[in-house]
């Protein structure tokens, strides 16, 4: 009898043992571009993130994999106002804090999010641009204050700052995947962290991340430098080259008329 | 083609800018106003963020200032004197607009006051001009009434009196430092040189007399829009150069052309379309204050405006 249950237990404790040890897929990432240059002309940019599933069984029977790719541009504090009519006019009243909020988040899937993803997972990797939104504060008395919230979404989204795109990572064969994320010209400089997620049954079964770097190169650097570290040099240039402009002008426009 | 300026941190198209400068040149030329209570309201309409757009206009004003002061240097048609004491005020009241816009960026509220001053001021000044160039129209018609002066007596009886030789005057220092410290805080308000109101108080309330009015404003604009410049790249990083440079190349040529074509153009019929460009500007922004806006939300991230 002791053999018995001993037998068995092994047996359940191998059943249990054999999908996980199946399921052993891991993701292998690359990226199109690691550095992505604000040059002068600079309009937006594209990343393609390529990667492939790496396995050393053949893929298990428990559901279609899926892939989720997520783009976050480096986060700061911004302050959501919004507009009441006071005598007339349009002026901003209400303002809620938001401590953290990413300056651009892009999510591209191979299916409708919600279909391949729950509550729970999303809470605890933080899928979902609402997730990556943190710390919100708002005075005592205001009673909507996810208003802002979604107001915050909504404004980023229409500017292209945060996109859900549905369908939109091509997976060959359960193994090779590949999705673009357009970047807007509006970019803030920093790391953008990509994140890979594989799927099965609404569970992630691996994750990989990697860096996008994108800076300001050239003059756009050296002038986004000088303003912010040496203000008055900056605006003492800006004033001489307006001097030597407005005198040049006026000198080659009288040689012009002579 | 598009071109990413560094501060504003938006890419706009070059040709646009270049075209605007050289629109607002061009004007400015024809009727010798300095140009900035038009660019930079337009700016905010291409969605320049406003605080960038004044402490920039301010930028490119100094150079179409010190364009157009060359011509009125060398005709010694400048009070430097005057000048001198406009500028003390100026600087003045340049520190304080530049503190205030810091504040009001704070508090969320510099579009909202930009607007008003905006509206209140082209409002004023456009209603006046299309008024004053209907008068100048049918006056033009029918000859011989010539516009009498009036003085104001203000000016001599308060203290501190000083001689001014150029304008040919000795009245107290009160009221120039007065008008001195408005022009400054509306540089930095609202990023205008502050010509259009300068002059007819030189003229009004000074009683200066008109040869040396515009060379002795253009003097104090470069100075205070200099200092506002400074003080905006200082206090709130806002002035963006390439912006400024772009306006600047289109404005310094426009302001040639405008020069040449405003020579040769009726001068009444012009004005009567300056007041007109000016209440349609003046028009969109009371419009985008009074109508409810389609997003009532707007973001700011901190430490910009």
């Amino acid at each position: 009898m002791r053999m018995l249950l001993a037998s068995a237990l092994m047996f359940v404790a191998l059943v249990g043992a054999v999908p996980a040890q199946e399921v052993r897929e891991r993701v292998i990432v690359g990226l199109s571009q690691n550095r992505i240059s604000i040059t002068a002309n600079f309009d937006g940019s594209e990343v393609l993130i390529f990667g492939a599933v790496h396995r050393e069984a053949p893929p298990p029977a428990v559901g279609p994999l899926e892939v989720i790719i997520t783009v976050t541009g480096p986060s700061q504090p911004v302050t959501v106002r919004r507009k009441s009519r006071v005598a007339g006019i349009w002026v901003n009243t209400d303002a809620v804090a938001v401590e953290r909020a990413p300056s651009f988040y892009a999510v591209a899937t191979t299916a409708p999010l919600e279909t391949i993803l729950t509550g729970p997972e999303d809470h605890r990797f933080g899928i979902s641009v609402a997730r990556r939104i943190r710390a919100v504060s708002a005075p005592e008395d205001m009673e909507d204050r996810d208003a802002f919230i979604e107001a915050l979404l909504r404004v980023r989204a229409a500017e292209g700052l945060y996109q859900t795109v549905e369908n939109s990572v091509e997976l060959r064969e359960e193994t090779l995947f590949r999705a673009r994320v357009a970047l807007p010209a509006n970019l803030v400089e920093g790391d953008y962290q990509t994140r890979i997620f594989i799927l099965r049954d609404q569970r992630v079964i691996d994750a990989e991340t990697s860096i996008v770097s994108v800076r300001k190169v050239g003059l756009e650097r050296w002038l986004h430098q000088l303003a912010q570290e040496r203000p008055l040099h900056y605006g003492l240039l800006a004033v001489f080259i307006a001097v030597l402009a407005g005198w040049g002008a006026a000198f080659v426009f009288a040689r012009l008329r002579a | 083609m598009q071109i990413y300026l560094p501060i504003a941190e938006v890419s706009v198209n070059a040709f646009l800018l270049l075209g605007l400068g050289g629109a607002v040149g061009l004007l400015s030329g024809m009727f010798g106003v300095g140009g900035g209570f038009l660019i930079t309201p337009l700016l905010f309409f291409i969605g320049i963020p406003p605080a960038v757009a004044v402490a920039t206009a301010t930028n490119q004003i100094v150079a179409s200032s010190v364009s157009a002061v060359i011509a009125h240097l060398r005709r010694r048609t400048v009070d430097l004197r005057m000048g001198g004491v406009l500028l003390a005020g100026g600087l003045v009241g340049a520190g304080l607009g530049v503190l205030a816009v810091r504040w009001l960026t704070q508090a969320g509220q510099t579009e909202l006051v930009m607007k008003l001053c905006y509206v209140a001021f082209l409002g004023l000044i456009g209603a006046l001009m299309f008024a004053e160039s209907l008068r100048a129209h049918r006056r033009a018609s029918r000859p011989g009434v010539a516009p009498k002066r009036r003085q104001h007596m203000m000016v001599h009886r308060l203290p501190l009196k000083m001689k001014f030789r150029t304008s040919g005057l000795y009245i107290s220092a009160i009221p120039p430092v007065g008008v001195g410290v408005l022009v400054g805080v509306m540089a930095a308000v609202m990023g205008v040189g502050g010509g259009f109101i300068m002059v007819p108080a030189m003229i009004y309330l000074l009683g200066m007399p008109t040869k040396v009015v515009v060379g002795t404003s253009l003097f104090q604009i470069i100075f205070v829009t200099a200092f506002t410049s400074v003080m905006h790249a200082v206090t709130n990083q806002t002035v963006d150069m390439a912006l400024a440079v772009l306006l600047i190349i289109g404005g310094v040529i426009g302001a040639q052309y405008g020069a040449r074509l405003g020579a040769r153009l009726k001068a009444e019929q012009l004005r009567i379309l300056l007041a007109l460009l000016v209440l349609a500007v003046c028009g969109k922004l009371a419009l985008d204050l009074f109508l409810p806006p389609e997003e009532l939300y707007s973001i700011a991230v901190a430490g910009r405006g």
